[in-house]
């Protein structure tokens, strides 16, 4: 994708309500939402500096879709509020909506209008004279590598270009702050790459994003802060550091000779063993990674030196902690441990 | 304002290139003036050429068959993620809704301009001016509106484009229980009282004054009251009901 940056004139041509200095980009408090018996957010904080990434990371259903909706003026919350800019997203809707764009997570693009047209229909809707619009287009279609099929109908697209359109369409008037929900989703390696350097681009230009994932490559990669979503709860939050240093920075991972030896040693440890893969025969335990520490936990296992087959020692990854905060969000609660 | 226009060109294009709804749109008009006329013609007995006695009739049939489309097109534009852009966007629903029931509008009248191309050619004979043929005009306009915002109010009730389309489908009997293509008192007598007083009668009724010269009475003002009624209410219905699906 193309990087090159022009027309600051159109971009510039923002409303006069700039952001009020000094206030976060997103700042939530207590937000609740219930559909009929099913609660789907239950008291979500949140605290967004401006001009960072931010990824809401979660499985399906854990209620990133509701989050972004509320925050970006479409629904209420039930209880609770929200700030965008400083500016609350139920009293002041219209404030709120002239610093955001939205790229919902299914594209929004009209399939019988051209590329083209899709575009100079927002930057007309965003106020926009026709000729600017057009303009506006053109440069759009262009950085996101959309040129020869500006003609053509969306229709005709693949799904990585509807992604791009899609978000063209949200960055004709440039943001404050951009809600991306699950830009990627679906896409395949290539177009994920694409969009990944969108958005880290957007970022570099002081753009806020608040995007949602399900994939934790996509907010180790991109985001500054990730919070993890699970059943309308935060379980979690931090830099992506910090929150693989959270579960434990090294794990070992032992791999048992036969089903009876696994068996007994999966016992035996109980909830040490920070996951259990009976079909592949191992038990991932916690360690500081030295030479000592693991010495030890292997003669602790296996005294005559005949139960273990193999082991390995590596940096628990982000996969790790999602397994850990999200899945065994239960398991943390019994053993008391704070996630957040 | 502005914006609008832009949605209604956003409409207009969109259904210029609906293919399946566009041909329909263009066939039906000349369909249904053949059935009634070469078909049907015949066998009724209205007191004059039957092409003469039907024109109105095939003018509001086709103009509520397409008005109704504009259901689907609002159900699509709230189930898919457009609604969601425009709102993020500050557009309001009003502007999109009126967009939609512009477009329909200027899809009716070129149906409108083809059921009379058609009827000229099965030997219809018009007595009327141009100032006539404004007012004729004026009021089929009035009824489309009508038409387009009641089925803009049921397509956002709608939760789906099957059960939009419903909509149309029931629009479409409206004229036959009318004087639109038989004479009200031919019909059963329990039907009648309803027959006389819907609103297709007496907008049937001003259209056939207006056409054919004769003298224009007082149902050109109740249908254009009742056009006026009913987008009234309907407006005030898209609206709430705009505001319930966006809570």
């Amino acid at each position: 994708m193309r990087t090159t940056y022009t027309n600051d004139q159109v971009c510039g041509s923002r409303p006069a309500d700039a952001p009020k200095a000094d206030v976060l980009a997103v700042e939530a408090i207590g937000l609740e939402k219930r559909y009929g018996s099913v609660q789907v957010l239950s008291g979500v904080d949140l605290r967004m500096p401006r001009g960072s990434v931010l990824a809401l990371l979660g499985p399906n259903g854990a209620g990133k879709t509701t989050t972004v909706r509320i925050l970006s003026t479409l629904i209420r919350t039930d209880a609770g509020r929200a700030t965008v800019a400083g500016f609350d997203v139920a009293r002041e809707r219209e404030r709120v909506r002239e610093q955001i764009s939205l790229t919902g997570q299914y594209a929004a693009v009209d399939e019988l209008q051209t590329g083209e047209e899709n575009l100079i229909m927002v930057g007309r809707l965003r106020g926009l004279g026709r000729a600017d619009a057009r303009r506006r287009a053109g440069e759009l279609l262009e950085r996101f590598d959309l040129l020869e099929a500006g003609r053509r109908r969306v229709g005709t697209y693949s799904g990585g270009m509807r992604r791009r359109l899609d978000l063209a369409m949200s960055l004709v008037a440039e943001p404050a702050l951009l809600f991306l929900d699950e830009p990627t989703t679906g896409l395949d390696p290539r177009s994920r790459q694409g969009m990944w350097e969108v958005v880290g681009e957007l970022a570099q230009r002081g753009v806020s994003v608040f995007l949602t994932t399900q994939y934790l490559e996509e907010a180790d990669r991109l985001a500054d802060q990730i919070v993890v979503l699970d059943r309308g709860e935060v379980v979690a939050r931090g830099t992506p550091g910090e929150l693989k240093r959270r579960v434990a920075e090294q794990r070992l991972t032992l791999r048992f000779a036969g089903h009876e030896e696994f068996a007994r040693a999966a016992a035996d440890l109980g909830d040490r063993a920070l996951a259990v893969e009976s079909d592949a025969l191992t038990v991932a335990l916690a360690t500081d990674g030295t030479a000592r520490h693991v010495r030890a936990l292997l003669d602790e296992l296996d005294p005559d030196h005949s139960l273990i087959a193999e082991f390995g020692v590596r940096n628990a990854t982000l996969d790790d902690v999602f397994m850990e905060l999200t899945q065994g969000a239960a398991v943390g609660r019994r053993r008391g441990v704070d996630h957040v | 304002m502005s914006e609008a226009l832009t949605l209604t060109a956003r409409c207009l294009r969109l259904s210029s290139r609906q293919v399946d709804a566009l041909l329909t749109a263009l066939l039906l008009p000349v369909l249904l003036m053949l059935i009634f006329v070469v078909l049907f013609g015949g066998a009724i007995h209205t007191g004059t050429r039957y092409v003469t006695y039907v024109v109105p009739g095939v003018l509001l049939l086709c103009a509520g068959y397409s008005s109704g489309l504009t259901a689907v097109a609002v159900c699509q534009d709230m189930t898919g993620g457009c609604v969601d852009r425009l709102r993020s966007m500050n557009v309001r629903g009003a502007a999109l809704l009126s967009g939609h029931v512009a477009a329909s509008a200027a899809r009716n009248l070129i149906s409108g301009l083809l059921v009379i191309a058609v009827a000229l050619l099965l030997g219809f004979h018009p007595h009327a001016g141009a100032l006539r043929w404004l007012a004729a005009t004026g009021i089929l306009l009035a009824f489309i509106a009508a038409i387009s915002w009641l089925s803009a109010a049921a397509g956002l009730l709608a939760r789906s484009s099957e059960a939009a389309s419903g909509f149309t489908f029931l629009i479409m009997f409206l004229p036959y229980a009318s004087s639109a293509f038989v004479p009200v008192h031919t019909m059963p007598a329990w039907l009648q009282g309803f027959a006389a007083h819907q609103p297709i009668t007496p907008i049937t009724e001003a259209i056939r004054e207006l056409l054919l010269g004769t003298h224009v009475g007082s149902n050109a003002w109740v249908g254009l009251a009742w056009c006026a009624g009913i987008m009234a209410a309907s407006i005030a219905a898209s609206a709430a009901l705009f505001a319930r699906r966006t809570a």
